[in-house]
């Protein structure tokens, strides 16, 4: 378009010749310009684009403190994190055995029981299937739990084992582990 | 028109491939590239420009808001506020909408007055300023039920009184204002269907709005001399020449909106809305936004109830025949002595009507009210249907061009009917 914008009768006196390096004033002026437009378009567009993101009133809502108390040995609990559940499961002392036995070659995203867990007993993972983000059923004591006794995805079958890590079926990855922290022996913060 | 492929003239291959099939871009080539343009276009010409980007404003940053409100009155309120404290930039995108509407007004107010001063709804562009007044009214109903949607005293308030003008009409208003709210008082149907309207509205508007450049672009531009363009020698292509004239136009126009936004966001608006709806008590002051006093005045000049709501509603209604209660032939009014100092009046009037909206109703502002409301009809009703006939013109310049190119000034009245020069 910048040619079809010079009009027929233009000067194009000595002053809007060419440079010696090849360039004209007016490709100067339309770079320039185009170049402010670029700029004071991105500065109008982003506001809109980041009103978008999360609200700070979301944000605020970003951490779960979760009490471990109730939770005995073998059970677990979903607690909402961002919209999302978060297991957290008490395990047994032979549910811990059989997670770090197994060999890390045995696994399709290998990771060690020592790196998913803070405290041994306590698994603290996201409750999102890496495949296509359904809920896995394990959490119930009536629930399906898979071939590897942690968790089953009924979507798509996928079967976790008590370290969440995926063992068989279309998922990629391990439950994800959410970044937590113990504030007490008896108390996590989610987030 | 022959069946195949459009002759297109464009050189960009892949532009010119969609062009073949589908002339967009020899379309917008005709309309805004090449579009003849009187060549005499003062800055009134802005702001039909300026109007459809303020549109475009309107309906982005609309869309954002919407993403972020709840149309609900448990929630609406604080919804709103939501917006102004949490959602990133949900201040700068609220405070441009709230003062877009202001700005809206404030450019169509001024597109309008261009119109009247210089004669644009004459033939041949009735339709063209028909469709003004249609878009003009809707902009009204969109930016009434835009005010009602925070939820605020002044919403609510607000809301109920401009409902209860239809309960004005004899047998059938009390069924009107039932069948508008949706219940038995302005509550949470009357939201949700406000904000549907509103959401709705602007895209109507938009369809309008194509029909009214469309239409002008069968009669093309009115220009400051009221006169035809002759030929070449008076017109210029619109782009660049327009689009220029506009894009500085347009930033002087940014200058102002933001200065509004950033450093007095609230100026125009009324602090009453930032308390919350309370159906059970009134503001002991209430007032609708600026750009509805003049007609505010007009409903409240009037002592009986119904003869306010006809007198208010046949204030815009008036504006649709004006094409054909101005009898003289002249369009600008340039060029009438008079009828330029009735019509400078009448604005007068309108601003004075303005200020008496805004004051309680009581004396002296209802008379003054009155005074400025009967010379308002006036100037349309007796002063244009007469003033065509008795008043004598000055002498129109033979063509836009003449005085400019040979130096000379007005030509003789004869010279109007003369045949073109040379082109």
């Amino acid at each position: 378009m910048a040619e079809t914008m010079v009009p027929a009768g233009a000067p194009h006196g000595a002053a809007h010749g060419p440079t010696p390096d090849g360039g004209t004033r007016r490709d100067f002026l339309v770079l320039t310009t185009g170049a402010f437009a670029a700029v004071g378009v991105g500065a109008v567009v982003w506001p809109f684009i980041s009103s978008m993101n999360p609200a700070r009133d979301v944000l605020a809502l970003a951490s779960t403190e979760v009490d471990l108390t109730p939770i005995a040995v073998g059970q677990a609990v979903t607690v909402v994190w961002r919209g999302k559940p978060v297991f957290v499961r008490h395990r047994t002392a032979e549910e811990i055995q059989v997670a770090r036995a197994t060999p890390l070659s045995e696994l399709k995203d290998p990771q060690p029981d020592q790196a998913r867990v803070q405290k041994d007993q306590w698994l603290v993972v996201l409750g999102v299937c890496t495949h296509l983000g359904c809920v896995p059923l394990g959490q119930k004591p009536t629930d399906a739990k898979g071939n590897y006794n942690g968790w089953f995805c009924p979507c798509h079958g996928s079967h976790y084992d008590t370290s969440g890590r995926i063992r068989q079926g279309p998922a990629p990855l391990n439950l994800a582990v959410p970044a937590y922290s113990f504030m007490s022996d008896t108390q996590i913060r989610i987030g | 028109m022959a069946i195949g492929l459009h002759d297109s003239s464009i050189k960009n291959p892949v532009i010119r491939w969609v062009d073949q099939r589908l002339p967009v871009f020899t379309m917008m080539q005709k309309e805004y590239g090449t579009f003849p343009t009187p060549r005499n276009f003062n800055y009134f010409w802005n702001f039909g420009a300026l109007a459809m980007v303020t549109l475009m404003i309107m309906i982005a940053t609309g869309i954002f808001l919407a993403m972020n409100y709840t149309p609900h009155t448990t929630y609406a309120f604080d919804s709103v506020e939501r917006i102004m404290r949490d959602v990133n930039y949900g201040w700068l995108i609220r405070y441009v909408h709230m003062n877009g509407a202001s700005m809206f007004f404030i450019v169509v107010y001024i597109h309008i007055w261009r119109g009247l001063y210089y004669g644009s709804y004459k033939a041949p562009r009735e339709l063209l300023w028909i469709l003004g007044v249609v878009i003009f009214l809707l902009m009204m109903a969109t930016a009434f039920m835009g005010y009602v949607l925070p939820w605020g005293q002044m919403s609510f308030w607000g809301a109920t009184v401009i409902t209860n003008l239809f309960s004005a009409f004899p047998i059938v208003g009390e069924h009107i204002v039932t069948w508008l709210w949706g219940g038995f008082s302005v509550d949470n149907p009357t939201l949700n269907r406000f904000f549907s309207l509103h959401y709705l509205l602007p895209f109507v508007i938009a369809g309008v709005v194509f029909l009214h450049v469309a239409a002008l672009h069968i009669t093309g531009s009115n220009n400051p001399l009221g006169i035809d363009p002759k030929g070449p020698q008076d017109t210029l292509p619109f782009h660049p020449y327009y689009t220029a004239k506009d894009s500085v136009g347009l930033i002087v126009y940014f200058i102002v909106f933001a200065s509004l936004v950033f450093f007095a966001p609230n100026y125009l608006g009324h602090p009453d809305n930032y308390i919350p709806a309370n159906p059970l008590v009134t503001p002991a002051h209430i007032v609708p936004e600026w750009y509805f006093l003049p007609f505010y005045a007009i409903l409240r000049a009037v002592p009986d109830k119904l003869g306010g709501v006809l007198l208010m509603f046949g204030s815009i209604a008036v504006l649709f025949i004006l094409p054909w209660l101005d009898t003289s032939p002249v369009r600008s009014m340039r060029f009438r002595p008079i009828a330029k100092w009735t019509l400078f009046l009448w604005l007068i009037a309108f601003f004075v009507l303005m200020w008496a909206g805004g004051k309680p109703a009581e004396e002296p502002y209802v008379t003054i009210s009155r005074i400025a409301t009967a010379y308002y009809f006036a100037y349309f009703l007796v002063i244009l249907p007469l003033l065509g006939r008795l008043e004598r013109p000055l002498s129109l310049p033979e063509s836009i061009a003449l005085p400019v190119l040979r130096g000379g000034g007005p030509m003789p009245a004869g010279a109007v009917a003369k045949p073109m020069e040379k082109a």
